[in-house]
């Protein structure tokens, strides 16, 4: 078959809401109760190039559950599914530019044959003013598998610090503060992918 | 073009340089200061980017996808009635089933129900501007709606968002998100917009505006527009050469 280009990308611009945040779009809980693993809560803000609050921002994320297993057809490993979680979250940005989920802190999931990957949460970023949406991902700061990440080998030693979420405990739970810079000295890391053809 | 200043198109890409837009272009200024101004990081793709969460939403209904009535009051939406519809195909051609598709859309006067948008543009009660369906086994998706109005926005002077539908798409993988618009071919204000004109060539710019179709056109009832999408990145193929590596 012939090889087509793909659909180019727009900005999400200012007025999705009633469309992708409708109450049962929006998944702010990812873990209901039942669900198994570590309770954890993720809170950030994301702040412009002047470091005001964007308060007309979305926040996807995708992540394995406790085991670290994909709910997914492709991971089709021999590892527990919880059908209660999806493992998708959304949420709007707030007039702070806040953001939050709660969830349970993914398990490790494989990088090649050889290698796992640290704890991860993948996060795509939508608004206004960004054509495209960016890509980054939370690594979790007081994980020891956090130094040994093949993908975080990957980001300059000096900015590896902006993917790392911080745990605090807030009135006996535990939170952890990832916070979206999109431009400045403290900008995010945002990622591209390399073409599929250079994997292989 | 009536934007005579100088542009400063940014050179940071995710994605196809032929295809996706830039994220710094400041003809269109909310980029300003909300563009990454550092490199990229290339990373390769791993099973976190090659899973994904799918049709995320379960309980897609059937009225979700006519817009001329999900308002719910048993009014109809006033404007002219149009169907769009079309096929979500991976980069060989290949339909892809089972993707979520959201839409939202100005009514047709041009005026959104979001309460951030005051411009004296009228409100239609019978009109909620939203709809989501998924694409069936072909990968064909179909909406009812109105054909949306061209609105004002604040960008440079006498600036009008040509009329457009957005679109969201949860495809089959994380790496194949997409969120886009779909224009529609005569419309006068394409050439003045800058976040159409933001995509790189007249090709990339051309593949979202829809065609009229007349064979989707539904006599005494409704206009057909034609608009097929492709998903970057991740399509069945490594799908299939993942699983045969798995023991
Ligand atoms: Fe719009």
């Amino acid at each position: 078959m012939t090889s087509r280009l793909p659909t180019g990308s727009q900005t999400v611009g200012p007025f999705f809401h009633d469309c992708l945040l409708r109450e049962d779009a929006r998944r702010n809980i990812l873990a209901p109760p039942g669900v198994a693993g570590q309770r954890i809560r993720i809170e950030g803000c994301i702040l412009d190039g002047d470091g005001a609050p964007v308060p007309d921002a979305m926040v996807e994320i995708w992540q394995a559950n406790s085991y670290g297993r994909y709910n997914h057809p492709v991971d089709s490993r021999d590892l527990p599914l919880d059908p209660q979680f999806s493992g998708f979250g959304r949420s709007a940005t707030d007039e702070e530019g806040a953001f939050w989920f709660e969830t349970i802190k993914p398990g490790p999931v494989p990088f090649d044959k050889q290698r796992n990957q640290a704890p991860h949460i993948c996060v795509a970023v939508f608004g206004r003013g960004l054509l495209n949406h960016l890509y980054t991902r939370i690594y979790f700061a007081d994980d020891p598998a956090t130094a040994d990440d093949p993908v975080l080998a990957l980001v300059p030693a000096e900015r590896r610090a902006t993917l790392l979420a911080r745990p605090t405990e807030v009135d006996g739970s535990l939170v952890y503060r990832f916070d979206i810079i999109l431009q400045g000295s403290a900008e995010t890391v945002f990622f591209d992918y390399q073409e599929l053809e250079q994997l292989r | 073009m009536e934007v005579t200043m100088a542009i400063t198109i940014g050179d940071i890409v995710r994605g196809d340089r032929a295809v996706f837009p830039p994220y710094l272009y400041d003809a269109y200024r909310s980029t300003i200061r909300r563009a990454p101004r550092r490199p990229l990081i290339e990373v390769p793709l791993t099973l976190s980017e090659l899973t994904g969460p799918g049709p995320a939403i379960s309980a897609v209904t059937p009225e979700d996808a006519d817009l001329t009535r999900n308002a719910g009051t048993g009014g109809e939406a006033i404007g002219q009635r149009i169907i769009v519809t079309g096929r979500v195909l991976d980069q060989h051609g290949a339909p892809v089933p089972n993707v979520l598709i959201e839409i939202w859309q100005a009514n047709a006067a041009g005026r959104y129900i979001h309460k951030r948008d005051q411009w004296p543009g009228p409100l239609d009660p019978n009109f909620l501007g939203i709809g989501r369906c998924l694409t069936d086994a072909q990968g064909v998706y179909r909406f009812l709606t109105i054909r949306p109005g061209a609105y004002p926005w604040k960008n440079h002077p006498n600036a009008w968002r040509p009329s457009h539908i957005h679109f969201s798409l949860l495809g089959p993988s994380w790496h194949t998100r997409l969120v886009t618009q779909m224009y529609f071919a005569d419309d006068p204000l394409l050439p003045l917009d800058p976040i159409f004109n933001a995509l790189p060539t007249e090709d990339a710019r051309r593949r979202l505006v829809a065609s009229y179709a007349h064979d989707v056109s539904e006599p005494e009832w409704a206009l057909g527009w034609r608009w097929d999408i492709v998903l970057d990145g991740a399509a069945a193929t490594p799908f299939e050469d993942q699983q045969e590596t798995q023991p």
